[in-house]
């Protein structure tokens, strides 16, 4: 293990049983490298031995660093944190998908589902509003942005009414939730050709405005909301649903069209983004 | 976007029954064209309708464009760095093609006009009736060709616009997003399909 | 108890709680004596608060709402990205909607029950007490729970409790109760009054004349290291299941902060403390990076078994009914898959100890959902457990449908911590700690659905009540960069971080986090006696001299480098490790997650000793390989009376 630049082979651990070996897999990683924001990044290729099945995708990642480090190298900077699909801080493109080949996010993808002897490129999410931090790490600080500038419920602490004081329609209650689980993973700007976050904020929008809580402000949420989205710089939506069909949480299509549906009611009655 | 397309949309409704005027002969077409230019009279002045209708169907081109345009360049600005490898999952050859064929359409239509509305570019002339235009054009098979081509483009153009155009208006949901989208693929495919029966009839002789 | 392992110091002692008034008032009693700051004040007020999870970010978001100057740091690039939002389960409230006989007394009796004697009766009456606003505000903030038909909270019996006190979001509890005071807390930020410190990692704390007056934090983007200032500090970084290396933790999830409060002069409290959830998805290989959760709600239709015979390899299905053992049933019939978490966990360890695990390495337990299929059908199956189902087969690559899931406990959560008063300040003044950080209002374990009751109880309403009666004696006298021991302290963290780039060995930090791990997993886990804790504490001390000689890290100290986060996190896992075996070793007794060899009764079951160990060991550091000392604070039950659990 003395060679470690580009073209190099890694091994994973010693195999502890023989009869899962003969299902390792080699793999040809080309990962994109960009030491940071200024540096222009390219993509570099590693070889990769001895990869179970079993593995995550970032387990994968986890093997080439052990060995770049131990070869003095610099390993490939790379956002994760739950590692249960939850968190919402890791993702990458792989193969050209937002987290990869399955609906999930790229934690939970496992390497059973690529083959011995598979290329796979690995990039990180691309917008002018996510900038790369180093490698395939970028800063998606502008999705919190979104939120401040209306994704909120103004209800400050103490100030709460009993629990049962408002009664919530399961229907609404179960439609909320769904809206509500989005885990602001940036897959769906990524994933997007105009690199919109129409998604992102109509999950936001959605899921309080479904809810009576959320009514006294529901218009100026969406109409401030919708500016902040383009103020960071990202693209329109032209709907073209590679959003939800990237998106781990499915979070559906129809949440921008109740978006929309509630941007314009709010136009209509006046409400104007605060500057 | 979603308005200024549902403008153009209705009139294509209206020019694709016209269009089928020719079957009912030379003369009912020729006086359905007519009719066009003198709806009104004598209370307006010839031609009022037909220029009222010109203007609203102008600002919605230039509508429709401009807001391509800028969702284009919002677009590219967004991402001015493009992915090695990208692999489209959810979008149909319809939204991919949205830009460059609207762009096609767009094309089109000036040479549309020119063809049959001016007559400038047609072989029959500027001074030939537009059922003699329309056949003299339609002959040709490369004409044909052109605007078989360009019709195509159009109705996958209407397909994703009309899902689009539910989407950005807010009026579309799970339950109905089926519909909207079976909707959309029968609405264009007949409206084309009414659009194309002409220049076919002409180029195989079922109109003369 | 040989003296050489640590040293006696004076007893110490909560002086907050009001001991004059019946324990039902003594919250109201505090609240009214503790003084207020004057709102026009508040604003010449700094607070930082380290950590969003679900105690930092509504303690951050509710100060700021309070009109006090926040400073929000985190690790992650959003505050969102905490690990709280994956508790799974719910969140307790002493609501009494489903009328079965529930009560802030009957949650108070439950969680000092469940937590084996061991916690402080104040502090868990008051967690009962505001556990009723906590849905409220959760409600208000737009939080969906589930609902019931007719409009109404939903609520569920969870972790073997009597009474449906749960309030749920489907399997995503935490999550959405994140969010919601993250989005109070983004709506903070928008306001003004939070300033944003994101991708910040803490690693000292400034004191000042005796009182914590900033920290010392690392940009992780830019490798800068600088200081920040404030009237008050408040800790609410979470648990240190890591030192682990598997855990059902957050890779990020650490200790430092904590760590190095705790060598500035901050107890820490029952550092052996550690919950191992029995539901987690066995470990499959060496490459392992973590362990996933399954909610233990599975236990209330799985059925557990291991075969009868050592080494049977047999695929499950084929071996038959008379040939499996329910143990848990066999051993428990009243209470059967159902036992508390610590029990389940150490009746598969036994088994699997006998030799007769299943699965890779023989270390699992079969969970059956057999029986519940035949009795009620796939399709509700799938409605209850779907996407639990979909989960495991995700990670395992298996159809629970169609072959048994495997199981093995895991390490979950903490409830040790850094000692605090019923203030929730520690020992340092002006320091504060909240939710899983402290050494908290559960025992000595933690019942299911207590913790983000916990998080968010200390965040809205505990801390941002006491913090005024600290903060009325500010604000304190001004410093800046240049105060000797603001210099002290940054010049500690930058000698530190060149240190560990500078040694150039040959190992990883993720290797030598891997063998700690994999120590305190065999030697200080599920079951500890004398021999095993000796054996760690002569092993530690090497691996931490081979660490600091044989690390290597890559890179430079300037930008963003997370083999040089990790490295400072495995060096306060190491000697937090050794604290936690002291303590575990002097603790000769069993109680909640801590089970002692030699203290079992003649079944094998955990045995208390309330005559020496009714008490918190609090521990202080002592700097130059001095051995730490021990500072007892014994606990005293006025309304609970002491006893054994038993779950036969």
């Amino acid at each position: 293990m003395t060679a470690t630049r580009e073209g190099a082979t890694f091994a994973s651990g010693t195999a502890a049983d023989p009869a899962m070996a003969k299902h390792d897999m080699t793999l040809t990683l080309r990962v994109w490298r960009q030491k940071g924001p200024a540096d222009k990044g390219r993509m570099v290729s590693y070889t990769v031995t001895d990869i179970s099945p079993d593995m995550s995708f970032l387990e994968m990642l986890d093997v080439l660093n052990e060995q770049l480090i131990q070869a003095g190298d610099d390993p490939v900077a790379f956002d994760h944190d739950c590692r249960e699909g939850i968190c919402g801080m890791c993702g990458v493109m792989i193969n050209g998908q937002a987290h990869g080949p399955e609906q999930t996010t790229t934690c939970q993808l496992h390497m059973r589902k690529f083959s011995d002897g598979d290329t796979i490129d690995v990039e990180p999410w691309r917008a002018s509003a996510f900038p790369v931090i180093k490698d395939l790490a970028v800063d998606r600080r502008a999705l919190d942005r979104i939120i401040q500038a209306g994704g909120y419920i103004s209800a400050p602490t103490g100030t709460a009414p009993e629990a049962h004081s408002v009664l919530v329609p399961k229907k609404d209650a179960d439609a909320a939730f769904d809206a509500a689980t989005c885990i602001g993973c940036g897959a769906c700007v990524a994933a997007c050709p105009n690199a919109s976050s129409m998604l992102f904020t109509a999950a936001k929008v959605s899921h309080l405005g479904l809810m009576p809580q959320g009514q006294p402000e529901r218009n100026d949420r969406v109409v401030n909301m919708v500016a902040q989205q383009d103020r960071e710089g990202f693209g329109g939506c032209t709907n073209i649903g590679e959003c939800s069909a990237a998106c781990p949480k499915g979070i559906s299509m129809e949440n921008i069209s109740r978006l929309n549906h509630d941007l314009l009611g709010a136009l209509r009655a006046g409400a104007r983004p605060k500057s | 976007m979603a308005v200024s397309g549902i403008v153009m949309l209705l009139y294509l409704i209206a020019h694709m029954i016209g269009n089928l005027k020719i079957f009912a002969g030379r003369e009912s077409f020729n006086g359905y064209s007519e009719w066009i230019r003198t709806i009104g009279e004598p209370a307006v002045p010839a031609q009022t309708t037909l220029t009222i209708i010109r203007i609203v169907l102008l600002v919605a081109v230039v509508a429709h464009f401009w807001a391509a345009v800028s969702l284009w360049r919002q677009a590219k600005q967004a991402r001015p760095q493009r992915y090695v490898t990208k692999k489209p999952v959810a979008q149909s050859y319809a939204s991919r093609t949205m830009r460059w064929g609207g762009v096609i359409v767009g094309l089109f239509i000036v040479y549309h006009i020119l063809d049959l509305t001016v007559g400038a570019v047609n072989p029959a002339g500027t001074d030939a009736s537009p059922y003699d235009r329309a056949v003299a054009g339609f002959s040709n098979p490369f004409v044909t060709a052109v605007y078989v081509i360009a019709l195509i483009l159009l109705g996958m153009h209407l397909r994703h616009g009309i899902w689009s155009a539910t989407q950005t208006l807010g009026q579309s949901n799970k339950r109905r997003e089926k519909t909207v989208n079976l909707f959309a693929l029968v609405f264009s495919v007949v409206l084309i399909g009414g659009f194309l029966i002409v220049p076919f009839s002409v180029l195989f002789g079922l109109v003369d | 108890m040989p003296l050489d392992l640590f040293s006696v110091g004076d007893p110490i002692a909560d002086t907050k709680a009001p001991m004059d008034v019946p324990i039902g008032e003594r919250w109201s009693t505090r609240r009214f004596r503790a003084r207020l700051v004057n709102p026009a004040n508040r604003r010449k007020l700094t607070v930082i608060v380290v950590g969003t999870g679900l105690a930092g970010g509504s303690a951050a978001a509710t100060l700021g709402e309070a009109g006090y100057q926040v400073k929000s740091f985190w690790y992650q690039d959003s505050p969102r990205r905490a690990h709280s939002v994956a508790a799974q389960g719910g969140i307790n409230a002493a609501k009494n909607y489903r009328n079965d006989g529930d009560s802030v007394h009957r949650l108070f009796y439950d969680t000092v029950k469940g937590g084996d004697f061991r916690s402080r009766e104040n502090n868990v009456h008051r967690l009962a007490e505001v556990s009723v606003n906590i849905i409220d505000q959760c409600v208000a903030q737009g939080v969906p729970f589930a609902r019931e038909y007719g409009g109404l909270l939903d609520n569920r019996s969870f972790g073997g409790a009597q009474v449906s006190r749960t309030f749920y979001a489907r399997g995503q509890t935490g999550q959405q109760l994140l969010y919601g005071a993250y989005q109070a807390l983004e709506r903070q930020m928008a306001a003004g009054t939070v300033e944003q410190h994101a991708r910040t990692e803490m690693l000292d704390l400034i004191i000042v004349g005796g009182r914590a007056r900033g920290i010392i934090a690392r940009d992780l983007v830019t490798g800068e290291i600088s200081t920040h200032f404030a009237d008050a500090v408040v800790l609410a970084t979470g648990g240190y299941g890591n030192v682990f290396y598997l855990s059902t933790n957050a890779k990020g999830s650490n200790a430092t902060a904590i760590w190095r409060a705790h060598k500035r002069g901050a107890y820490f409290a029952n550092p052996c403390y550690t919950q191992i959830h029995p539901t987690c998805i066995p470990v499959k290989g060496d490459y392992q990076s973590k362990l996933t959760l399954m909610s233990e709600s599975l236990r209330n239709d799985g059925r557990v078994w291991v075969p009868k015979e050592r080494g049977d390899t047999r695929d499950p299905r084929d071996i038959p009914e008379s040939e499996r053992d329910y143990y848990l049933e066999r051993i428990y019939p009243s209470f059967g898959n159902l036992v508390p978490r610590d029990i389940a966990s150490r009746q598969a360890k036994n088994v699997c100890d006998e030799g007769r695990g299943v699965g890779p390495g023989g270390l699992g337990v079969y969970l059956d959902f057999g029986d519940a299929m035949k009795r009620l059908g796939r399709p509700a199956i799938e409605a209850k457990y779907g996407n639990l189902f979909d989960m495991y087969a995700q990670i395992t690559g298996e159809d629970p449908y169609e072959t048994p899931m495997r199981i093995y406990p895991a390490v979950h959560y903490t409830m040790g911590g850094l000692w605090v008063d019923y203030d929730l300040q520690s020992t340092i003044p002006g320091m504060f700690v909240i939710g899983e950080a402290n050494f908290s209002d559960h025992g000595a374990n933690r019942l299911g659905a207590s913790a983000l009751m916990q998080g968010l109880a200390d965040g809205y309403f505990v801390l941002p009540n006491t913090i005024n009666d600290y903060l009325a004696d500010g604000p304190f006298e001004k410093i800046d960069d240049s105060h000797p021991a603001a210099v002290e302290a940054l010049q500690n963290v930058q000698g530190q971080v060149q240190k560990l780039l500078s040694i150039n060995g040959t190992r990883t930090p993720a290797s030598f986090h891997r063998e700690l791990g994999r120590l305190m997993w065999d030697l200080c886990g599920m079951e500890r006696s004398e021999e095993s804790l000796r054996k760690a504490l002569d092993r530690i001390p090497e691996i931490r001299q081979e660490f600091w000689t044989n690390l290597k890290v890559t890179g430079d100290q300037g930008g963003f480098n997370q083999t040089l986060e990790h490295a400072g996190r495995v060096a306060d896992f190491i000697e937090l490790a050794e604290l936690m075996c002291v303590d575990a070793l002097h603790r000769a007794e069993s109680c909640g997650g801590h089970f002692r060899a030699e203290s079992q009764t003649p079944e094998g079951e955990a045995l208390r000793d309330d005559d020496n160990f009714a008490y918190v060991a609090a521990w202080e550091w002592t700097p130059e390989g001095a051995p730490p000392v021990l500072h007892r604070e014994s606990l005293e039950y006025e309304y609970v009376h002491l006893a054994q659990r038993s779950y036969k």
